[in-house]
């Protein structure tokens, strides 16, 4: 008896009982290493993945995300381009009321407050701000992002881009710097002197030099700077350079004070992060483009207040599902450590939900070293994160895996179903309202969002159909 | 001579690809120059200076073809061919090599990584359907040997495997061989012209072996699963079946082995097997219609190769004399294949009257949840009820092998009859463990042992050891039952 040939391999997934009688054959199996989903979540999967709906429905939120399209069109005041009324505040994560509040929002909040020279102390602003008489809503809810604590009020100056594929805007504040600054929860008077000087300076040079220099390529310069070792969360240093570079020559020609000028490149070449918040925001187009498909199980937000975590997935639209915010395993910045930590916040996750940020980790070694990780680590990071995903962006290509576009379009039911989170590389605020940033490092969401997540999109599955009629 | 330009705005590719992608279509015949590039100031003047119009409105971010070619059909030959070149995947690589590697978590990942068309689940019942619709999903063919996965569930998959042209062979298919190769309980067969659809595993096991015992051989043996041909299901894989096994060239007789499908769903099939244009054999397995021997033996005729009666080994034991003449004594059928199982009590019953069954036939009589036995009795030891938490009793003889040793034990028992399975992943040694306990009694035997000459085991050593143990041994089942029932002293319970 000779054994059977064939160049196809056999999956197999269960009893390893057949797929030794199958290498007894000589037929080559790739087995799955199979675990039972997520305790609670099975015949909610099971509805999921068995509606007809799904596989199409995920392939067509693939094809906008590679679709989409990002490009820096503007630099605008919140007031004009969001319609932000005096005493509204965005902010980053899905909603959340005062009291459950966490130090650094509270504190970034209170900071705004004194901004917009609604309180004349950070005192008087957290009154305010308890009282209820100031009102704040995520910026996902205008299809905008906010890095860490995200607050937005309506002085400051927005980035504007836009997808022409999908006729869709998103936008994002200027990235303040790194340390003592509003985002991470600082309020003192050296943040409000800097926002001020954004406000009065950096936001309307900005806006001269993009318009004199026309639509910016973000998704291009993204393609450009994962090639030069920036994951585009955590490492933005190409990416920043690159956006410097485009900007320059309209920069000198625009009419700017010299000293003005000198210290706007300053400021944007002195900040390595500078990029993050136009990266936010492109990212942000493409997951925008795959919501709402009604039957995709692909994740279009992942978003933290710093109490609570919060996804949105494409089939079920702007509903949030919600849980526990979890600390990040980092590096410290100087006399700080983990009791000074704040759990997770900010929007920034719109990077991995994109499929950039911790799933490009094969491409920014670099920053593995924030965990004591190795280069290893950051590529199995990212062998990982493919198996959660549905597709690939070929735009986004990582040289150290031959060019493989980066893992685009994380799947609910892969999730839940290996029991395996979507890597985030983050930074870290402190606990204590007025701190300002405490570390860096890596954090996943808490399983609770994709448990509710999938229990949310079993319900809204159509019942059913009758038993369908057979061919004849 | 033509010249062709064209942009494609926002599309960005790093400049060695594009170059990659350049030398490949210059290696054309039918062109003369391709380049195929980022529109930066660098390459639009080079275009200027091979005599390309520079392109309006393009940008450093847009791609910019430019063709030199022979005429239009080269140049859509030469975009066609770019278009796949761009499609073309990157190599799946991990950077790590793939010794390190992390295991595929899911069907879809491990599908991924390998050409494969075919996916094995034996997850548990309540969540298969995830890891098959995850196979259908990656464009495969899947075995779903699990049992207890909701009738809802099957149903959602067969119409999933029907938008994309796929298979689902079961849930609860024991046994399915593709292309010659045994998946599950297969037994070993040789190439040949019979296709099988299979609602049964053990039905379609023992139709193999005894078609490898006539010496004909199969491709296919694709199974559906037990539900299939419900009025639930419909048919659904059945049709599919059909249809693969119509389309194979190599295929020129098939056999369709089953319990009776509900009315309407068995019309809907003999309509469609006669529309095929191949000989397709209803083996449907009922009172008063042909045994699966019979059913053998038709395949054997319609593809022209010579039936003989199946192999019979041993001299066998006689009745034992009962200390109370006049005590009733029966038959005990302890089976690990259901439809063998079936076909048993079919036969029995045409003598016997009523039999108690875990899984009685219409109008008999249901054991009790203990299985104690009771008058004429037959048990599957792999039914679905029995399976829940535990392998199935081809893998772990253990709960049958203590029921036979109480059976051999029990003075209302006059014979016993038994179903060995032989061939991939069923027991190694199934003989050795029934031989020892078959030797300790004096009660009579009846063993049909479903293999194949190249089935692992060793069909001949098998039989061999169970004839020495005081068993006799049929390669029929129905043979097996039908002297097991002239065995039985005794009237009717």
């Amino acid at each position: 008896m000779t054994a059977p040939t064939s160049t196809s391999a056999v999956v197999t997934a269960g009893a390893a009982l057949f797929a030794e009688e199958l290498t007894r054959q000589g037929v080559a199996t790739v087995d799955v290493d199979w675990r039972p989903p997520v305790s609670g979540t099975e015949d909610a999967l099971a509805t999921v993945m068995l509606d007809p709906r799904r596989v199409t429905a995920n392939q067509e939120a693939l094809a906008r995300m590679v679709l989409a399209r990002a490009q820096l069109t503007d630099v605008r005041p919140a007031a004009e381009v969001l319609d932000l009324q005096p005493g509204q505040f965005l902010h980053a994560g899905p909603p959340i009321e005062w009291e459950r509040a966490s130090g650094p929002l509270r504190g970034a909040l209170i900071g705004a407050t004194v901004f917009e020279g609604l309180a004349d102390d950070p005192e008087a602003a957290e009154r305010l701000l308890a009282r209820g008489s100031l009102s704040w809503e995520p910026c996902h809810s205008r299809g905008a992002v906010g890095p860490m604590a995200g607050v937005v009020s309506p002085s400051m100056w927005m980035l504007e881009l836009y997808d022409d594929v999908h006729d869709r805007y998103s936008w994002c504040s200027l990235n303040e710097g790194l340390g003592k600054v509003l985002r991470y929860g600082a309020y003192s008077a050296e943040v409000i002197d800097r926002l001020r000087w954004m406000t009065d300076v950096l936001g309307p040079a900005l806006q001269a030099a993009t318009r004199a220099r026309g639509p910016i390529d973000v998704l291009a310069i993204i393609a450009q700077m994962i090639q030069m070792g920036d994951e585009g969360h955590n490492r933005n240093r190409a990416g920043t350079l690159m956006l410097l570079k485009e900007w320059l020559p309209d920069l000198i020609a625009a009419d700017l004070r010299r000293a003005d000028l000198a210290e706007v490149v300053r400021f944007v070449s002195g900040n390595d992060h500078f990029f993050l918040n136009v990266a936010m925001p492109a990212c942000k187009l493409i997951t925008r483009a795959a919501s709402g498909i009604p039957g995709s199980t692909v994740v279009t937000t992942m978003a933290r207040n710093g109490t609570d975590f919060g996804i949105q997935v494409s089939g079920t639209g702007e509903e949030w599902y919600v849980g526990p915010a979890q600390l990040a395993d980092g590096l410290y910045l100087g006399g700080f450590g983990p009791d000074d930590a704040n759990p997770d916040i900010g929007d920034s996750a719109i990077a991995e939900t994109a499929g950039i940020g911790g799933f490009a980790m094969a491409t920014a070694p670099a920053i593995v070293r924030f965990v004591g990780g190795t280069v290893p680590d950051a590529l199995r990071t990212t062998a990982r994160m493919y198996d959660l995903c549905v597709g690939e962006n070929p735009s986004w290509a990582i040289p150290v895996l031959e060019f493989r576009g980066t893992p685009t379009g994380i799947d609910v039911t892969s999730v839940l179903r290996t029991g395996q989170l979507p890597q985030i590389n983050t930074g870290m605020a402190g606990r204590v309202a007025g701190t300002g940033q405490v570390g860096a490092g890596l954090v996943t969401p808490p399983m609770e969002c994709f448990t509710a997540a999938g229990h949310g999109l079993a319900a809204a599955v159509p019942s059913p159909h009758l038993p369908g009629v057979v061919r004849t | 001579m033509s010249q062709v330009i064209e942009v494609r705005k926002g599309t960005y590719h790093d400049s060695v690809t594009l170059m990659q992608l350049s030398q490949e279509l210059n290696a054309r015949p039918d062109v003369t120059t391709v380049v195929v590039a980022m529109a930066t100031e660098l390459n639009l003047s080079m275009l200027d200076d091979m005599g390309f119009d520079r392109p309006a409105e393009a940008t450093p971010n847009d791609l910019v073809i430019a063709l030199d070619v022979a005429d239009d059909a080269a140049a859509k030959a030469a975009l066609d061919a770019l278009g796949e070149l761009m499609q073309r995947q990157p190599a799946r690589t991990s950077g790590l090599g793939d010794q390190e590697l992390p295991s595929p978590p899911t069907v879809a990942t491990a599908a991924r990584r390998a050409q494969s068309s075919l996916a094995l689940v034996s997850t548990p019942g309540r969540v298969a359907a995830l890891d098959a619709a995850d196979a259908l999903a990656s464009g495969l063919d899947v075995m779903i040997f699990s049992d207890n996965v909701p009738v809802s569930h099957e149903i959602a998959l067969k119409d999933m495997a029907a938008t994309m042209g796929r298979l689902v062979m079961g849930p609860d298919c024991g046994t399915a061989v593709v292309d010659g190769i045994g998946l599950g309980f297969a037994n070993v067969v040789r190439p040949g012209p019979v296709g099988v659809v299979a609602a049964s595993g053990t039905g379609a096991q023992q139709l193999l072996a005894l078609l490898d015992g006539a010496d004909v051989g199969v491709t296919h043996c694709l199974g559906v699963g037990g539900r299939d041909l419900s009025s639930d299901v419909r048919g659904r894989s059945t049709l599919a079946a059909l249809d693969r096994l119509a389309a194979d060239d190599t295929v020129t007789t098939i056999v369709v082995v089953s319990k009776p499908p509900a009315p309407e769903v068995a019309d809907v099939v003999s309509r469609h097997a006669a529309s095929l244009g191949k000989p397709v054999i209803l083996g449907f397995l009922a009172a008063g219609r042909p045994d699966l021997t019979a059913t053998a033996a038709e395949v054997v005729d319609a593809v022209g190769a010579r039936w003989e009666d199946p192999r019979r080994w041993g001299a066998g034991r006689s009745p034992t004399t009962p200390t109370d003449p006049a005590a009733s004594r029966y038959l005990r059928g302890l089976f690990a294949g259901g439809t063998l199982c079936d076909e048993a009590m079919l036969i029995a019953a045409e003598s016997l009257g009523t039999l108690s069954s875990n899984i009685p036939l219409a109008g008999h009589r249901h054991l009790d949840a203990d299985l104690a036995s009771n008058g004429h009795t037959f048990i599957d030891f792999g039914d679905d009820q029995l399976t829940v938490g535990r392998p199935h009793p081809m893998i772990d003889p253990s709960p049958r092998l203590e029921r036979l040793e109480r059976e051999l034990a029990d003075s209302e028992c006059a014979v016993v009859l038994l179903d060995v399975v032989l061939g991939y992943a069923a027991h190694a040694d199934p003989a050795t463990d029934l031989a020892a306990v078959i030797a300790a009694s004096d009660t009579p035997v009846v063993v049909s042992l479903i293999g194949t000459r190249d089935d692992p085991q060793g069909l001949e050593p098998t039989a061999a050891r169970l004839v020495e143990a005081g068993a006799v041994v049929h390669a029929s089942n129905a043979a097996a039952a039908r002297e097991a029932v002239s065995l039985v002293s005794g009237g009717p319970a």
